[in-house]
């Protein structure tokens, strides 16, 4: 692919805004500010021309027949999965499973891993930060399999209370599941020591990392997680693909989650006998160009590099954080110490959906609602915010549009 | 695409910061309650029919400018109807909201024409309509509706993340 390569930091935002066609749209003739980052990211020529010579030139099923377009499509969708690997350090890349996305590589572990090693009476440990997709499979599994959930409190800035996370484990203790980054408030959890301390008392952990992975550089090793997640179109791929990495001990040890095709090594009435790593969970066709595309999105992310890619969100957040906090009537909701590019406010006065229409009137896209995350609402005692989420394509003058709509909204409603 | 500030500024300066009809009624020979679950939002309608006349509407809650608004506007525009009337501008105030009204014919929508706009916003629309229905139901003593119920017109799921 012909990804640029960014040599000079800081980046070179206009150079790395004219690889992404939509960030040049009007919406309300305004020029489009794309502050929803965290719900979605835009793809780029790059990607973009990926699929096409895909779908124009390499297109067939794969694993399957003996024919050049197939071999072809196979041997795409394998170097895409390598690719995946690399993003995030796995040993192996019969540890990298495609998913259609962080949900449902939350759902086979669930499956996979739940249904197979959790009990009645077993506990499951969870945070108040977790996105719904990494609550509502594990009460599915608590109803099943009588198996109850215990949850780790946040403090006023919304980070994780660690004593009261040491405090949940106890001889029952069978399952960690933690959140990267907050989609709510932007909170970096520390996974790492979380980890360890699950560890040491024989406990596996997975990691939601959908709002990590586009942010910042992910060791699978380093963290020693035992499960991660993400979604290839928050890191500026196409819906439908995403990927659960699993130690391969795990993989192996845990039953599979669909049944069909490809997931197999032999099929008769009688007995099935079930396919190697990752094969066992990818029954069925998947979506190989999708996961091919997820590949070409890694590389233009490492053309640019996820450490500089950090760096300049950072700046990003401390700066739009500076001008809010300077802004009377404004809240900011997640001030933790750790934060990813992600802004959730509120308006005195005002409600979300009305600093939605108003921005959008403006050309700022944000999001307004309660982020799949009710308890951290819940947890703040309001129904929804507004969330301003920045990627490495957006400036600082898209900031300064925020600001501005933000000042149009107080001045509607003064 | 709607001049949503537009909008805002005209019913905002008025209905939002200073709701007409706003409290309950008590008694209330009709009373309901309304639900939106994607923002939370909730208000109540309650009214007296006397014979089949509205003779007093009232309506409270926590909402949107563009909810409460709508809500505002309604009680005032109801007040004084008799049930049917009452109905059938629920049913247009509906369908112009959802796009299905042509506002270039004549139409009995008056100031209300101003949600005109929301059509294009689709997530908004629930937020017009809310009490509408709100006041459908306490006509029809159903105590309670959501706008995620199968007889919204803009029924779609809600968003993830």
């Amino acid at each position: 692919m012909n990804a640029p390569t960014f040599k000079s930091s800081p980046l070179d935002i206009e150079r790395i805004r004219a690889d992404f066609p939509i960030l040049k749209l009007k919406v309300n003739d305004k020029p489009l500010v794309y502050l929803d980052n965290a719900a979605s990211s835009q793809m780029p020529q790059q990607v973009i021309e990926r699929i096409q010579r895909y779908q124009t030139t390499q297109h067939a099923n794969i694993h399957r027949a003996v024919h050049y377009l197939s071999e072809t499509a196979t041997h795409e969708y394998e170097i895409a999965r390598r690719t995946l690997q690399k993003f995030i350090n796995a040993k192996e890349d019969r540890e990298i499973i495609f998913t259609s996305g962080t949900t449902e590589a939350i759902n086979l572990v669930m499956h996979g891993y739940g249904r197979k090693f959790i009990k009645a009476g077993d506990e499951i440990i969870l945070t108040t930060l977790e996105h719904h997709s990494n609550i509502v499979p594990w009460q599915m599994l608590c109803e099943e399999t009588g198996a109850k959930i215990r949850v780790v409190p946040i403090n006023d800035a919304g980070e994780l209370i660690l004593e009261e996370y040491e405090a949940l484990f106890n001889e029952r203790t069978k399952f960690v599941g933690v959140v990267h980054i907050s989609n709510a408030l932007g909170t970096i959890n520390p996974v790492k020591q979380m980890i360890a301390f699950a560890h040491a008392r024989g406990v596996p952990v997975l990691v939601d990392g959908a709002q990590a992975a586009p942010h910042l550089k992910v060791d699978v090793q380093d963290l020693d997680c035992d499960f991660y997640a993400y979604s290839g179109h928050k890191l500026c791929g196409p819906t439908g693909i995403g990927m659960l990495y699993g130690k391969a001990r795990h993989l192996e040890a845990m039953q599979p989650y669909k049944g069909g095709g490809d997931m197999i090594l032999s099929v008769t009435f009688e007995k099935t006998t079930y396919n190697t790593i990752p094969f066992k969970f990818e029954a069925g066709t998947p979506p190989i160009m999708a996961a091919i595309a997820l590949g070409a999105a890694i590389d233009y992310l490492n053309s640019i590099g996820m450490d500089r890619i950090a760096a300049h969100e950072q700046a990003l957040l401390e700066y739009a954080t500076a001008q809010i906090n300077d802004m009377p009537g404004v809240r900011i909701i997640g001030t933790a110490k750790h934060k990813a590019s992600v802004i959730s406010f509120a308006i005195d006065g005002v409600h979300p959906h009305d600093i939605g229409s108003l921005l959008n009137q403006e050309g700022v896209a944000v999001r307004t609602g309660h982020h799949c995350a009710q308890p951290v609402m819940q947890r703040y005692r309001v129904p929804a915010t507004s969330r301003a989420s920045f990627a490495f394509y957006n400036t600082m003058a898209e900031v300064d549009a925020l600001i501005a709509g933000i000042r149009t909204v107080q001045q509607v409603f003064a | 695409m709607a001049d949503m500030k537009a909008l805002y500024q005209e019913v905002i300066m008025d209905h939002n910061k200073k709701p007409r009809n706003f409290g309950k009624l008590s008694p209330a020979t009709h009373h309901a309650e309304g639900h939106n679950p994607l923002c939370g939002d909730h208000i109540s309608v309650s009214l007296n029919l006397e014979g089949d006349k509205v003779e007093a509407i009232a309506f409270e809650g926590e909402a949107c400018a563009v909810c409460k608004s709508s809500a505002s506007m309604m009680t005032v525009a109801v007040k004084g109807k008799t049930r049917l009337e009452a109905e059938a501008l629920t049913q247009d105030f509906l369908a112009m909201a959802t796009g299905k009204m042509d506002m270039n014919e004549p139409n009995n929508m008056g100031r209300l024409a101003v949600f005109a706009g929301v059509r294009d916003l689709p997530t908004r629309v629930k937020c017009a309509i809310l009490p509408w229905h709100t006041l459908h139901a306490a006509f029809s003593s159903v105590t309670e509706v959501s706008t995620e119920a199968e007889a919204d017109p803009m029924h779609a799921p809600m968003g993830s993340d």
